[in-house]
């Protein structure tokens, strides 16, 4: 504990975060690839087909850790706007305006894909499925925080009612969580459940794979678009200074 | 490699994910790449370099 809070406090400052995402990048890129590749070539060639579904298995391994990210993502916005609320650490908001777009690409992925699973499996493409639509609710909520906060000026404002939206959207996750259970067409939890997984080792593997390398890449990403979430800041304070400089210049008298 | 009648889903859903993650890393590394060159581009005119002159 007095570790993370020694962490926390080292990261408030945006230079040091700066110097050590630099160096954890370029690992996190490399042990993603490593993973994703050995997911792939597990799923590919070291795991049989489904006995009921066949081949088709194949999109689990991109659906689900596509679905597990969407909502941790979202975790991780609710978490930061907690964060920002509460503590006012100085990178919470930059990490919340910086994982809502990665989260609503990851969200779509889930949609895509959960649709082109669901058409050789159920018959269609779509279906207003409980455990769809809730998904699909989240990608509106993930737009609207990017809406939101690019439609108001005050930076310190959007931030704040960001994050309050976020809060208050997290009611979502145990909706998408339980909606399996609620007359779903959608098949319900196999692995994160209560007692062992029902899902054959031979296929929970590479899943397993798959879900650790899609959250590493994650991680990059997120590092990446926090960098530059920080580098957008700084070029504004740069610009803010410069434009003060010049308006205290034209103030001055000519001698 | 056989993937049987639904092969099209299969490679669609795969063709999807791999589109949109490497549009994604592909928009990231050109916004960061950006920043840095509007940060450069300041600071050479010397504007805003009050951090640099100290």
């Amino acid at each position: 504990m007095l570790v993370m809070q020694s962490l926390t406090q080292r990261l408030a400052n945006p230079s040091n975060f700066m110097a050590l995402s630099a160096r954890l990048l370029p690992w996190c890129w490399v042990v993603a690839a490593g993973l994703i590749g050995s997911g792939l070539y597990l799923a590919f060639f070291g795991s049989p087909p489904d006995y009921q579904q066949g081949q088709t298995v194949k999109i689990m391994y991109i659906h689900v850790p596509a679905a597990w990210l969407s909502m941790l993502i979202y975790t991780l916005i609710a978490l930061s706007s907690f964060g920002l609320l509460v503590f006012r650490h100085p990178l919470a908001d930059v990490s919340a305006k910086a994982a809502a777009p990665l989260g609503a690409t990851f969200t779509f992925l889930a949609l895509a894909t959960g649709s082109l699973w669901g058409k050789p499996m159920w018959g269609t493409f779509w279906v207003w499925d409980p455990r769809l639509t809730s998904v699909l609710i989240l990608l509106f909520l993930y737009l609207g925080l990017i809406a939101l906060r690019s439609s108001i000026e005050d930076e310190a404002l959007a931030a704040k009612l960001t994050a309050v939206l976020s809060l208050v959207g997290i009611a979502i996750l145990p909706v998408i969580k339980f909606s399996v259970e609620w007359n779903s067409l959608h098949q319900p939890a196999s692995v994160m459940r209560l007692g062992a997984p029902t899902i054959h080792a031979s296929l929970l593997w590479p899943l397993f794979v798959m879900a650790l390398g899609m959250t590493v890449l994650f991680t990059a990403l997120q590092l990446k678009a926090m960098r530059n979430e920080i580098l957008r800041r700084r070029v504004k304070a740069l610009r803010r200074i410069a434009a003060t400089s010049a308006a205290d210049l034209s103030q001055q008298p000519a001698e | 490699m056989e993937l049987g009648p639904h092969a099209v889903y299969i490679w669609s859903a795969y063709g999807v994910v791999v589109v949109t993650l490497a549009a994604l890393i592909g928009w990231l590394v050109a916004d960061g790449r950006r920043q840095q060159r509007l940060i450069e581009e300041i600071e050479a005119r010397g504007l805003g370099g009050t951090r640099s002159r100290r």
